[in-house]
């Protein structure tokens, strides 16, 4: 059996939630690493879409920012700022968009912006960028994260953007055209939404057990009724992965 | 027709003063740096700084005593983590700033551009951010009943302009991540460019498409090599990784951002002390090979 790192356990497994022919919305990290890795296998016609305005890149080095010139050297195209929110995202082009947070709570709703009060901020983070509008108009919403008590609390401090607010009846009441998160891949496993916009464990990595997602969820974690195994990260993935993707293991080394 | 050539020094003098708000315009690319340091070194205040990512430009502005406000949609160090200088005085308090999700704060620049009071999204539910800025408001679509969520204009005293290549009038050619910067112009009383290259006439008109920014709403034209670093001009060199990383340590105490703009803000004149300061070792690290587009055949007639 082969080791792996938690980041690596995290991308591979964002990989396979990739069908070929998505258009991805993607930000740099883990998320690019995956739909790059999805790309050299099982979806080759992904396209990949940045928010600063890039469509169909295939970059030849590892970006490093969002806004990296190898994005833009061989693309499809490059739009504006305004263009790639309008025409793309909200017009309803994007299928896949990727999020992150420092909270994500019991309805996948997601903290970027501020821990403590938002006029007074104990802690400041960086705010939305586009995760606000993604999280409304992508059809579905991926989230890769470390799973920590502290990332996943009841209810989040301030709601960056939209997972299913109160529950899915309120998501359905307020007539966004994305479906909301539909994934919470984790290193320990993935919570998915139930019929009421609940996160629940539905699935668990080799090894891992659900009495340790529970105790690292801040609310009373369902487990599904049944709980699927993740497939272990294949020799080629990891290959494509360490030696094509990341070679210096600027993402990829020790946790995520 | 008269050039508005001029040193960056003296665009600056002329076109900035206290109290405006400013937009420096570039989505991590074509950032202008050297527009921000010629502030910092001139001793400008109580600028607001407009930016959808303040970058470390403002970041370094702030910690040059320009600023009495910000208004962002993405506060971080794109690429490594938080932008600690401005997040430490937002968390200290002194600091006032206006925030937003990109897609509205570049609505709030389309609207400017495009000279229209609002400019309408449709609406994301998350909430959270729409009750903290009172700017945000949701209106009725007339057409259909429905909700719209509406941010007002954002009309900038002055927007600085990084660009490729543009002639001694301001007709601008740029390439690559065009972000926001033709918005950002347009929404602006004033222009600020700061070009790569300048060029004849004929240059710009071999290729109109290209022409994003038309002279007559330029104010100012610099020729001003190397511009962006440690961002970075498309085609021209690279963006200077190892710097974004470095501020992320420099960043973290008030003394070693004081010698940072010590001795590369206020102990350079200009831009071009500052990148021969950098030396040969970055020159080589930051270049890049050429990959040109095909010509494109515009016909003649």
């Amino acid at each position: 059996m082969s080791t792996y790192s938690s980041s690596e356990l995290l991308t591979i497994n964002a990989a396979h939630l990739l069908r070929d022919g998505d258009v991805v919305f993607v930000g740099v990290g883990l998320p690019n690493l995956a739909c790059n890795l999805a790309r050299h296998t099982h979806a080759p016609n992904l396209v990949m879409i940045y928010e600063a305005g890039v469509i169909g890149a295939q970059p030849a080095r590892l970006p490093l920012s969002i806004g990296d010139p190898t994005l833009v050297s061989g693309a499809l195209s490059v739009c504006s700022m305004y263009d790639i929110f309008a025409f793309y995202l909200q017009r309803g082009n994007v299928d896949v968009g990727f999020l992150g947070g420092a909270q994500i709570d019991r309805y996948g709703n997601i903290n970027a912006t501020v821990i403590g009060d938002y006029h007074h901020p104990k802690v400041r983070l960086p705010g939305s960028g586009g995760s606000m509008e993604m999280s409304a108009w992508a059809n579905r919403c991926y989230i890769l994260t470390p799973h920590q008590k502290r990332r996943f609390p009841e209810k989040v401090d301030f709601r960056t953007s939209a997972g299913f607010l109160s529950g899915k009846v309120e998501r359905d009441a307020a007539k966004l055209r994305g479906k909301g998160p539909q994934a919470i891949v984790t290193d320990l496993g993935i919570l998915e939404p139930d019929e009421n916009g609940e996160l629940v464990l539905t699935a668990l990595h080799p090894g891992a057990t659900p009495e340790q997602a529970r105790a690292n969820t801040g609310w009373d974690l369902k487990c599904a009724s049944e709980i699927r195994t993740t497939k272990a990260p294949s020799q080629e993935e990891l290959r494509i992965l360490r030696e094509d993707l990341d070679p210096n293991g600027i993402y990829l080394k020790g946790g995520a | 027709m008269m050039s508005k050539l001029t040193t960056l020094s003296e665009a600056i003098s002329s076109n900035i003063h206290d109290g405006d708000t400013i937009y420096a315009a570039g989505f991590t690319h074509l950032i202008p740096f050297a527009a921000g340091h010629e502030i910092i070194r001139q001793g400008i205040r109580n600028l607001v700084l407009a930016r959808a990512t303040p970058d470390l430009i403002y970041d370094q502005m702030v910690a040059g005593g320009c600023a009495r406000k910000v208004i962002f949609s993405y506060m971080g160090n794109p690429g490594v983590g938080s932008l600690r200088f401005v997040r430490s005085q937002i968390e200290a308090g002194t600091l006032e700033w206006e925030e937003y999700s990109h897609f509205s704060m570049i609505s709030r620049l389309q609207a400017g551009a495009t000279g229209l009071p609002f400019m309408p999204m449709n609406p994301t539910a998350a909430g959270d951010l729409e009750r903290a800025n009172p700017l945000y408001r949701t209106v009725t679509d007339p057409y259909s009943g429905d909700d719209v969520v509406v941010v007002p204009a954002l009309k900038p005293d002055v927007a600085i302009v990084h660009v490729q290549r543009a002639d001694a009038q301001g007709n601008a050619h740029l390439w690559g991540i065009i972000g926001e910067q033709k918005e950002a112009a347009f929404a602006s009383s004033r222009v600020i460019l700061t070009a790569e290259e300048i060029v004849d006439e004929e240059v710009i008109r071999s290729d109109p498409n290209r022409t994003l920014i038309p002279g007559f709403i330029v104010n100012a034209v610099c020729h001003a090599p190397y511009c962006a670093h440690p961002s970075y001009t498309q085609g021209y060199y690279d963006r200077d990784n190892s710097f974004y990383l470095q501020w992320d340590e420099i960043s973290k105490t008030q003394a070693a951002v004081q010698s940072y703009l010590d001795e590369w803000v206020y102990g350079v004149k200009d831009r071009s002390e500052y990148w021969q300061k950098l030396g040969v070792e970055v020159h080589q690290r930051l270049k890049v090979d050429s990959r040109p587009s095909r010509v494109v055949d515009y016909g003649q007639y």
